[in-house]
């Protein structure tokens, strides 16, 4: 006999991100986002770039200082939470997403952010990306991808390319990497989106689709790590050579790339794969369109698979998707409303009591 | 057929109605329902338990059953049971031996037997006893057909064939007709000892509700087992055990798991802090998060999360946001969530966390009671990381348990170890129902904004709690940064500061050493005011030393007894009362942990009794122990005195 299921009542719910969460009183500066600690990332890490780009930012989202929350893991970014004055709490290694949900689903009046790298929510903490993903908690999770261990002084990580020599492997690295934007979508992510922390209008622009939207929002970022992995991303960033790396994702535009826009993505009618093509007249109108909003995870998945896995030569970036899915800390709460709602506010004395008594009299 | 040895007064031609049947009075029995996984034991003896509490005897139960959901039907590890024991008088275990085993098949025979008192009643289910059940259970011949059973009184007793008959009108297939025997069983030992049976009749008519033909054929079980003991021949005698005095009060059975959900369920409401309950399924504490689903019209909400690392961090995450934060797991999962307990620690954040512990290492004895995590409770995590860790003693205390752990947690700012286990968790026993108003209110103390607009301290400290003050994010001038890294003093930013890292490792001993100020001083129990052997226990095996204490003041010994629930810190006078007694038992179901945290205290050469079977120890063992303690000791002061 299969266990019963029942259908959930129709989610009357916010689609806002930032629903429920009070607004700022007055216009605030990235000034007021600043904690009095000294940043002490390396000189030159891209992390710096991410840092202000958010404090420029979080202004914008509009609402109360103390009602932001960043939670981080372990790892060189996950430092963050410290050099931003709104509450934040540096946790234990892999494990910001599993806090992060006891917090956002017991409080639906916080702006909740996840600060991760690639061995913090990849390798040690995986278990709790993914189910995060699927859960689609209400939160956004930053995931700074440097494609190695900086903290622990340059071992390989999960997103590392295969061959990849370090100090924990001299002859070279043998697993092959996640691609983080597959890894997402394979999880069900509502929310999956790629930016670079040099180019701060996209990063900035990326951030704000991410605090919209209403669920869990993966956004990984591209970040050098200049003392243990550096240049891991040059191609993508040098003018000289990214505009043929670079394909930009940006829903309801056809995805093309290239300095003058002479590449674009097709379907392969006999495979169903997505691949690379020059454009030509002959093949113009079935460059394809991108839906970031398609229910289908498919084409996103088949995009994803685009980025190179070896040395970065390849990446699509933007939001690859971004569908609706009522958020699980909204449906979590609504469940409470729901009990109250049908047996009233809980009456201690009588559940303590209970059906079954009896009574010895004096 | 040998082995049955019928009263004799009651054999003869006596009329079949009930009254003329002979009515023997009993101070206490106590009855193992034995059976099949898939036989419904659990179920008869809770309402056999339903029935006994609501006549009014002092009673307490043991499920035992097999880790396995289903072992292959038939066999030795299939067998799962349920013992009550209920008496007139006020009772502290479920007892060490049954008088009284119903075994539906040769393995539950064959399982059982072995601890039921001589002379004692056996009622087995004959026609299970087939050449091939009696292989499955390790018979080479049926022991019905021998004398291996002579020490009892064995009724053999077509239980199945019966059942099916009564139920025959109701147009179930055979195996479904079959299944009802629990029923007929339930019914028979109900008669035989006089129990209400109404709650039974209404509990299966709501039940099954929604199946008719099923509810019809358990009523019509029940009531032809009930007839059948009331008509039969082979039953002439039944038992009455009076009502026990209690206190005056209103009374339900509780299990242990129940009392600790509603504890929590209390604290949140005492506390007007809502609870956040994070946990992974794990044998033996997944009751306890079934509960809590029950009741989110308080306020609770549970999240089954996606291992035991993750229960305790979205219940950290919601402490941080203000919630009770409450994770339940068993040994296993303490040991996964560690690192996670040791950041709470660190934060300085409330934090409930319920071990009910089972046989361990590793994934041990799932089902199986043992107190073998109190050390990883004291000192499981890396650095110095001190928690107060309390104890429940019955199934029912574990709801005052559960609201000391929450009152500890919320005033001084620090996760908090309960540690039931598998015998207080699906043991049961009455509760005298609390009365709401009487209920200790629990005060969170949450940060404000200082005065004058000096600089907000997360980390400043109560001077009477030692705590800093509890600042959730939401309220404005109090935006700060916590963190697993160590702290400055105060600021709470990151300091690595090495006099400063001194500082803050005492400050948070010193702050757990704080909840003594709160803790009552011990009272032992001594009545004679003679006793120069002490027995000193915690937890679960309260009932079992107790019992083990009357047996040896019954045969006039002098010995006193008392018991921990806060086992750190320490209630102040412990160290004075260890001193005060010649010789201290300490029994406990590990190899001697509480005892190795005494020496370590205390100085005090304390003798552990250790046991690590899965099961409670048993009165009369312990009533030995005492025995030989005392002999010990007037063996070495008449030595002395020659
Ligand atoms: S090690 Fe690399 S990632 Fe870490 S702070 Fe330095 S530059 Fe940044």
């Amino acid at each position: 006999m299969s266990t019963p299921t029942t259908d959930l009542p129709t989610p009357t719910l916010a689609r806002d991100g930032l629903a429920g969460m009070p607004a700022a009183d007055a216009k605030q500066t990235g000034k007021e986002f600043t904690s009095d600690q000294e940043v002490r990332w390396c000189p030159g890490c891209g992390d710096y770039a991410v840092l202000k780009a958010v404090q420029g930012f979080l202004p914008d989202l509009g609402l109360k200082r103390e009602n932001i929350v960043f939670v981080s893991g372990i790892g060189c970014s996950s430092r963050f939470p410290y050099y931003l004055d709104t509450y934040g709490m540096h946790s234990i290694h892999g494990r910001a997403p599993a806090i992060a949900t006891g917090l956002a689903t017991s409080r639906s009046d916080l702006s909740v952010w996840v600060v991760t790298g690639d061995g913090d929510a990849l390798s040690i903490g995986g278990n709790h990306l993914i189910h995060a993903l699927r859960r689609n908690v209400n939160m956004t999770i930053l995931l700074f991808n440097n494609r190695i261990y900086g903290l622990t002084k340059g071992q390989y990580s999960p997103t590392s390319e295969i061959g990849k020599v370090t100090k924990s492997t001299p002859m070279g690295s043998l697993d092959n990497p996640f691609n983080p934007i597959s890894l997402a979508l394979g999880a069900e992510a509502s929310f999956v989106a790629r930016t670079i922390d040099t180019d701060r209008n996209h990063l900035t622009g990326v951030l704000r689709e991410a605090a919209a939207h209403r669920g869990t929002s993966l956004v990984e970022i591209y970040q050098n790590c200049p003392i243990f992995n550096d240049g891991a991303f040059d191609t993508i960033k040098d003018p000289a050579t990214r505009d043929h790396a670079v394909i930009p994702l940006v829903h309801g535009q056809p995805i093309t790339y290239g300095p003058d826009g002479e590449h674009g993505l097709v379907r392969n009618p006999a495979t169903g794969t997505i691949e690379p093509v020059e454009i030509s007249d002959a093949n113009r109108d079935q460059v394809l369109v991108h839906d970031a909003h398609a229910d289908d995870p498919t084409l996103a998945f088949a995009i994803s698979r685009l980025t190179d896995g070896g040395h970065l030569d390849r990446a699509p970036i933007g939001i690859f998707r971004q569908v609706e899915r009522p958020a699980y800390d909204d449906l979590a709460r609504q469940q409470l409303d729901t009990a109250v709602g049908t047996m009233g506010k809980g009456n201690l004395q009588q559940l303590l009591t209970g059906n079954d008594t009896w009574t010895i009299d004096a | 057929m040998k082995g049955h040895h019928f009263r004799d007064d009651a054999q003869k031609g006596r009329a079949l109605a009930s009254e003329s049947k002979q009515v023997e009075k009993l101070d206490r029995v106590v009855i193992r329902f034995a059976g099949d996984s898939g036989d419904g034991m659990q179920l008869t003896g809770d309402r056999f338990t339903q029935e006994t509490a609501a006549f009014g005897n002092d009673l307490s139960t043991l499920p035992n059953f097999p880790a396995e959901i289903r072992a292959p039907q038939g066999t030795l590890p299939g067998v799962s049971s349920f013992q009550v024991h209920f008496a007139d008088h006020d009772i502290l275990t479920p007892g060490d031996r049954p008088d009284v085993l119903v075994a539906m098949n040769p393995a539950a025979l064959a399982a059982n037997i072995k601890d039921l008192r001589p002379g004692g009643i056996v009622i087995v289910d004959s026609h299970d006893f087939t050449k091939r059940n009696l292989a499955k259970a390790g018979y080479d011949t049926s022991p019905l057909d021998d004398d291996s059973l002579a020490d009892y009184q064995v009724h053999p007793l077509d239980l199945t064939g019966m059942t099916v008959d009564a139920v025959a009108d109701f147009g179930l297939g055979r195996k479904d007709a079959a299944r009802s025997k629990n029923m007929f069983a339930l019914g028979l030992v109900s008669w035989m000892y006089g129990r209400p049976t109404d709650a039974t009749l209404a509990y299966l008519e709501s039940k099954f509700a929604s199946k008719p033909a099923i509810r019809d054929a358990n009523v019509a079980a029940f009531k032809a087992g009930w007839y059948f003991g009331e008509t039969t021949e082979a039953f002439a005698v039944s038992y009455e055990i009076a009502p026990a005095p209690m206190a005056s009060g209103r009374y339900r059975n509780i299990t242990g798991n129940t009392a600790l959900a509603y504890g929590i369920i209390a604290s949140g409401q005492q506390s007007g802090l809502p609870v956040f309950l994070g946990a992974y399924p794990i044998t033996p504490a997944s009751d306890i998060l079934h509960e809590l689903s029950k009741h989110k019209h308080f306020g609770v909400t549970t999240f089954q999360a996606e291992d035991e690392i993750a229960g305790i961090g979205a219940a950290l995450g919601a402490s941080f946001g203000g919630a009770l934060g409450v994770t339940t797991t068993s040994g296993p999962g303490i040991s996964l969530k560690s690192e996670t307990i040791g950041l709470a620690v660190m934060l300085e954040l409330p934090l409930v966390i319920v071990d009910v512990q089972r046989g361990g290492p590793s994934t041990g004895l799932p089902t199986k009671t043992e107190q073998s995590d109190l050390l990883q409770a004291m000192f499981g995590r890396n650095g110095e990381a001190p928690l107060p860790v309390i104890a429940p003693q019955s199934p029912a205390d574990c709801f005052d348990a559960a609201v000391e752990a929450a009152r500890i947690a919320v005033t001084y700012r620090t996760p908090v170890m309960l540690l039931s286990d598998g015998y207080l968790a699906n043991g049961s026993e009455p509760w005298s129902i609390p009365d709401v108003d009487a209920l200790p209110r629990i005060e969170p103390a949450f940060a404000t904004l200082p005065a004058d607009g000096a600089e907000f301290l997360p980390y400043a400290r109560d001077p009477e709690t030692h705590a800093p003050a509890w600042a959730p994010p939401g309220v404005a001038g109090l935006e700060h940064r916590v963190g697993g890294i160590e702290k400055a003093d105060g600021t709470g930013n990151i300091s690595y500061d090495p006099a400063n890292h001194d500082r803050m490792v005492r400050n948070r001993a010193a702050k757990v050493a704080r909840v003594a100020d709160t803790i009552p001083d011990l009272v032992v129990d001594d009545p004679s005011g003679e006793a120069r052997v002490l027995v000193l226990g915690w937890g679960s095996t309260y009932g079992p030393i107790g019992a083990g204490v009357r047996a040896a003041r019954a045969q006039g010994i002098d010995v006193a007894h008392t018991h921990l629930r806060h086992i750190h810190p320490f209630p102040r006078n412990l160290g004075k009362v260890l001193r005060s007694y010649d010789h201290v038992i300490v029994p406990e179901m590990n190899l001697g942990q509480l005892a190795l945290l005494l020496r370590a205290e205390f100085l005090v050469d304390v003798h552990g009794y250790d046991k690590v079977t899965g099961m409670p120890f048993g009165s009369e063992e312990l009533a030995e122990v005492i025995a030989q303690a005392v002999k010990s000791i007037d063996t070495h002061r008449l030595e002395n005195d020659r």
